[in-house]
């Protein structure tokens, strides 16, 4: 939402970077592909379609004058058939036009959603870190269909009302050059009117927009904080907030839209001074023979038809300058390079768990100044059991995210199995290297469907293994559908422990050579935590395990401990040995046992 | 002009707002929901509907002048002034001026009409929005476990849309046509009979037709929703987890599911628009076709001199067929539309509809001071707070001192009736003292505090606070009496400032900053770019999680509330920073009655009290040392000594 608001700002800017837009719109449009026929097809329909609806009125206006008061009835009804005709190719074209116009927007939109969807796919951790994860559902959704929309309707209105005007202006040409001239002058002066009328209106919505956007913005944080305004008895305060918001909205809308009911008396009144000033001419020319009343007719409807394009045209380009907001937000997403690559010749083999940081420093940013980790040394050798502790902040994540090459070192190196991992194929790596997140999900589908993320052709027993590994079977075997049990959206139907248990059996099927657990335990109470470690120690001796924990019992009887601290190594050892020599650890273990601890914490057993 | 000249409306920005919509499963009363749209608008709007009318009503007729004119114009003035050899055009001069005038009138009317409307939709859209705001303010924490926030977001964002379009363009639209449909019938049943009859068959082959496609494309944008529904699911999800992805390595995998919902999408969507897309051709030719039968047979009459029909009088009936398609074209247009709006509109009253939050307490906080040791009411705020008891009977006033004693008793609770959470939780909290829940996740320790402040009613027993049922007090007071941090911290878009402020709105900037540095948030503070005035946006994206429940804690404080709940108020905070905040926290919880929830020990070790619960009981109680010689369940819990179950 945050991404939406900023980009009505740049309405401005967009006018000025016009090169910018060819450039995007061509990006855009690449995206057409197989649906290019189908693009082309749709004017051409419409093109047709317009012809015969020129006609149709010329037909009408000799049917009157030649049949009707002629009373020339198989005048009249050879001019019926030939309209029947006409009709039956405008509905012909009309239908065609329709149908490939559906076709190439819906495939327009259906192509950018594949684009984006499958150019985020390649994104590496920091390309999604710079979307926010909104942002990027806004775009595949919300932005797609505004393009394919608006595609649709450039297809169908853009050749379309163009050309119905000139063939409405050219017939009118042809049956009076003079008295048509007023149509040019009209058309002239109303473009001009309406065209510094769509600066005006576009520049008042692009300002109410950002300030609608707000107002939701508000109203969804209320949602979310309603507990804390109910808490704090702070309802009449933001009711009060809001309809002083909601006051301001109405403003600002007002003063745009009567922008916009300008529009039709504006145009009303061209058409009528148009009508006022053909019929005074026109009877002129009547009179001195050299109109006759039909072509007075005919003209007067003509009237009508080149105002309404002109009209519509100015609609549609109210439209399209709208939806270049979204078409700079898909393209934004096209455009973004991930910023890791797989090497030219890459390595499809990790010969063993082992891991050095061989001078590890780390920005997120290029630019910034403190690195986020700054000259990191550390070896661990396969089969070894690493706890990371260090308050928040102390770059845990960021230190286990380079081993699975999550993201690329600033300087110096990382290895795994005695190579750098950016000489690995990267799929390779991340199989060997499995690593439990942080923020883990599931994702809707069984709890087998889930498991098997971590391997497709996994079987019911070893998914069955895993969960027993991570102490996850206890409570699937309690649910009614067992291993089938139906995962909702976001795991909302099973608490954070289980999320977590589950989400390292997953990771288990993997059957790594390296496994990280990143603060997977948090919501696991200690007993429980404390028989996961063991099952590890015991069934996958030879896997490197990382444990990234805030409790000391969940990293007390690894094989090392590592105590990071503002992104440096500030001691390594094991339990016993940081105890003696690192303060943070002691300061640490102190705080969570000796005086005040962690509650669902083993509080060392020898101290309670 | 025939062509299907309503426009898509694109819009811009804001998640979900350009929801594609399709018909809806039918409506259950739409008169009544009609009716009641009209009667919100009407209820503050009635002169300016009046006057809509009227502005329509105007326009409509110098429409119908302009077609007459053209006529007059060329039976009564060309045509008699055709040879004569010194042609007066004065008459002429004269009837185009009177018809400029009538113009003149429509373009008048036109414009007052658009402009009113502008006033009419705008401030019934800020009205709808208010209410909409205001009710939801008021209605019960439950409402909101039971709607997803992404459905009541649409409310305000798509359903709002609807009214506007309904409001702006399809009534006034409808009201156009119908005005204009109405005239055109009856010049035309007075000029032929017959004809007349011709016409209302092909407008009803129209409508059949219409009807048909509209079956047809509303079966495919049913489907092309659900499919959207589907797709747009996916990709949150997909979008959620993106870094789970990348870690299986699962993209490719990803990518051709997604492939398949969107394959399911677009041939939903194609076909939807396109039988969409066929209603204005189909129409715009019937039309045409309308137009040819009666040129035929109305020459035929014409010239067989059939019930006196002149051909004159043909092409009048001609120019008026022409005009009465059209708006029977438009009405057919504005009919889903409308439909849509009705949906939306159905969704809006029904969140206005929602029960509020029932409040049938009446004991009231006030601020009070003591005189010859009795307490007596006062308007300054002394420190002191008394709860102001009306006796219903009598009418007698008590004051019963603020103390911050809480009592259950036997209290049971459910979300539902049919799935109890707590069982028979009885718990005694004398003024001051610090009570701990502790327990595993679902154990119902953020419920039970979460019926202290009465988020919820309980079904069985009671809660007293300094020994008044808590059913008597007025919720807003009971609340101001409580001081809450929640283990989830929201943080609203505004300064820093402003957001502590949010606990005392009349708290200066020092007891902003007293209670920031109690709460040990005044150190950031001071780095962010603007200090105390720096602005907050997206729910403080920019401040880590421990920041942000800094803040919590500190917005808490400036409120200086007697009783604390503290729900997991320093879980996203380490260890080494938790100490720091600790020295604040122990200030903050002194003298008062403090109810904690915490998997940390060092919160809750400390405690008067601390409460073991497990699936909604209270299994042990007692204090640290208490619990450990019991080597229960909290002894368990504390030492990670798994006693197998």
């Amino acid at each position: 939402m945050e991404l939406s608001r900023t980009n009505h700002n740049q309405t401005e800017k967009a006018r000025i970077s016009k090169k910018g837009n060819t450039i995007m719109v061509k990006k855009l449009l690449s995206q057409v592909k197989e649906y290019k026929a189908d693009s082309i097809k749709t004017p051409l329909a419409m093109v047709l379609e317009v012809l015969m609806e020129t006609l149709i009125p010329y037909l009408m206006a000799s049917m009157i004058d030649k049949g009707v008061e002629a009373g020339n009835l198989p005048y009249i009804f050879r001019i019926g058939a030939l309209m029947l005709v006409l009709a039956a190719v405008g509905l012909w074209a009309g239908i065609m036009g329709g149908k490939y116009g559906a076709r190439a927007s819906m495939g327009f939109g259906k192509n950018l959603r594949q684009a984006m969807y499958e150019n985020i796919q390649t994104f590496s951790f920091a390309n999604i870190d710079k979307f926010s994860t909104a942002g990027l559902v806004t775009r595949l959704t919300t932005d797609v269909t505004n393009i394919q929309n608006a595609y649709q309707m450039i297809l169908r209105m853009c050749v379309r009302a163009p050309i119905s005007l000139v063939c409405a202006m050219v017939m009118a040409f042809l049956i009076n050059a003079r008295v048509a001239s007023i149509y040019l002058i009209a058309v002239i002066l109303l473009a001009c009117v309406l065209s510094v009328m769509i600066r005006i209106t576009m520049k008042y919505f692009s300002e109410v927009f950002t300030k609608y956007d707000d107002l939701n913005a508000s109203v969804q944080e209320n949602i979310t904080a309603q507990r804390v305004v109910k808490a704090f008895v702070r309802e009449d305060y933001e009711i009060d907030k809001f309809h002083k918001a909601s006051g301001n909205i109405y403003k600002m809308f007002v003063k745009a839209e009567n922008m916009i009911v300008l529009n039709m008396p504006l145009m009303q009144f061209t058409v009528y001074t148009c009508i006022m000033l053909i019929s005074w001419v026109g009877a002129k020319m009547i009179i001195q023979n050299a109109l006759t009343t039909g072509e007075l007719m005919s003209l007067l409807t003509y009237c009508t038809n080149i105002l309404m394009n002109l009209m519509m045209l100015s609609m549609v380009f109210v439209m399209i300058t709208m939806s270049m907001a979204s078409a700079k937000r898909i393209v934004e997403v096209l455009d973004e390079k991930p910023s890791l690559s797989n090497p030219e010749k890459p390595d499809y083999e990790v010969t063993d768990g082992s891991v050095r940081f061989d001078n590890v420093t780390f920005r997120y940013n290029e630019g910034s100044e403190n690195p986020v980790l700054d000259h990191v040394n550390l070896d661990i050798a396969a089969g070894e059991t690493i706890g990371i502790l260090g308050g928040t902040g102390s770059s845990k994540t960021t230190l286990v995210n380079l081993i699975s090459r999550l993201y690329d070192v600033s300087e110096g190196a990382v290895y795994v199995g005695g190579k750098d991992v950016r000489a690995y194929d990267m799929e390779t790596l991340r199989n060997e290297v499995s690593v439990v997140l942080q923020k883990n999900v599931l994702f809707s589908g069984t709890i087998l469907e889930n498991l098997r993320w971590g391997d497709e052709n996994a079987t019911e027993e070893e998914c069955i293994r895993a969960c027993r590994l991570a102490c996850a079977d206890e409570f699937i075997e309690r649910m009614p559908d067992k291993y089938n049990t139906y995962i909702e959206q976001g795991g909302s139907n099973v608490s954070g422990g289980q999320k977590q248990r589950l989400c390292i059996a997953r990771a288990l099927l993997k059957k790594p050579k390296i496994l990280i657990l990143d603060d997977s335990t948090s919501a696991v109470d200690t007993a429980t935590d404390a028989r996961i470690r063991k099952a590890f120690a015991t069934e996958i001796p030879n896997t490197t395990k990382i444990i990234i924990a805030q409790r000391i019992s969940s990293v007390q009887d690894a094989d090392r401990i590592v105590v990071l601290d503002n992104g440096r190594i500030d001691g390594v050892g094991t339990h016993e040995e940081l105890l003696k020599v690192n303060d943070i650890y002691r300061e640490v273990y102190e705080a969570q046992t000796g005086g005040s601890g962690d509650f669902d914490e083993n509080g060392g057993e020898g101290n309670v | 002009m025939s062509e299907n000249t309503q426009a898509k409306p694109v819009k811009v920005g804001g998640p979900g707002r350009g929801r594609v919509m399709g018909p809806r499963p039918k409506l259950e009363n739409p008169g009544k929901i009609l009716s009641r749209i009209m009667g919100y608008v009407m209820k503050f709007y009635t002169p300016h509907i009046f006057v809509v009318v009227i502005c329509i009503v105007g326009s409509v007729l110098a429409n119908v002048q302009g077609t007459l004119f053209l006529r007059t114009l060329i039976d009564d003035y060309i045509t008699p002034m055709i040879g004569q050899a010194t042609p007066d055009f004065g008459p002429l001069l004269h009837a185009i001026s009177r018809v400029a005038l009538f113009y003149l009138l429509g373009v008048a009317c036109a414009y007052t009409q658009a402009r009113t409307m502008v006033y009419v939709t705008q401030g019934t859209m800020q009205r709808m929005r208010n209410d909409l705001f205001a009710h939801m303010s008021k209605l019960p924490i439950r409402y909101f476990d039971t709607h997803t926030h992404g459905d009541i977001m649409s409310i305000y964002t798509n359903d709002i849309d609807t009214m506007r379009q309904m409001i702006s363009q399809s009534m006034p639209q409808m009201l156009n046509s119908t005005i204009t449909v109405v005239s055109v019938l009856i010049s035309m049943i007075r000029l032929n009979v017959p004809l007349t009859v011709i016409t209302l068959v092909m407008v009803g082959v129209m409508m059949f037709t219409a009807g048909k496609v509209v079956g047809k494309s509303g079966k495919y944008f049913q489907v092309q929703q659900e499919a959207l529904g589907k797709v747009n699911g996916f990709i949150e999800e997909r979008m959620e987890g993106q870094k789970v992805v990348k870690v299986f390595c699962h993209e490719e995998k990803s990518i051709e599911e997604f492939k398949e919902l969107n394959e399911q999408l677009f041939d939903s969507a194609y076909n939807a628009n396109k039988f969409a897309n066929m209603m204005g051709p189909i129409n715009a030719q019937l039309g045409n076709l309308s137009y040819v039968i009666i040129a035929c047979v109305g020459g035929a009459l014409a010239l067989g001199k059939v019930g006196g029909f002149t051909l004159g009088g043909l092409a009048s009936f001609l120019t008026f067929n022409k005009s009465f398609n059209m708006p029977i074209m438009q009405i057919s247009n504005q009919l889903n539309s409308i439909v849509m709006a009705l949906a939306g509109g159905k969704r809006i009253f029904d969140l206005l509809d929602e029960k509020p939050e029932a409040d049938e307490g009446y004991v009231m906080l006030v601020n009070a001071k003591k005189e010859n040791g009795r307490l007596v009411e006062c308007q300054e705020r002394t420190g002191l707070w008394a709860w102001k008891h009306t006796h219903q009977a009598d009418g007698s006033v008590d004051y019963v001192e603020l103390q911050g004693e809480v009592v259950f008793d036997g209290v049971d609770f459910g979300y539902t009736d049919e799935k109890m959470v707590l069982h028979d939780v009885k718990m005694f909290a004398k003024p001051g003292q610090k009570i701990a829940f502790v327990g595993s996740t679902g154990a119902g320790k953020t419920t039970i505090t979460n019926l202290i402040n009465r988020f919820y009613d309980i079904q069985d027993g009671k809660i007293r606070y300094d020994g008044i049922n808590v059913n008597k007090i007025k919720k807003a007071d009971l609340r101001r009496s409580l001081g809450i941090v929640l283990q989830e911290t929201n943080l609203f878009t505004a300064t820093v400032k402003e957001n502590i402020r949010f606990g005392k709105l009349d708290a200066t900037d020092e007891e902003i900053i007293a209670a920031a540095k109690l709460a040990n948030a005044d150190g950031f503070i001071r780095q962010l770019p603007d200090g105390y005035d720096t602005v907050l946006t997206g729910n403080g994206a920019n401040l880590s999680q421990g920041q942000r429940q800094l803040l919590a804690i500190a917005r808490a404080a400036v409120a200086d509330p007697p009783v604390l709940i503290l729900d997991e108020a320093t879980s996203s905070i380490d260890t080494r920073t938790e100490k720091i905040v600790q020295d604040g926290m122990d200030k903050l919880m002194s003298g008062r009655t403090t109810f904690v929830i915490a998997h940390r020990l060092s919160t809750v070790k400390n405690s008067d009290c601390i409460m073991v619960l497990e699936q909604g009981r209270v299994i042990e109680r007692g204090t640290h040392e208490e619990l450990i010689d019991q080597k229960g369940k909290y002894y368990q819990l504390y030492t990670g000594n798994a006693i197998t179950e």
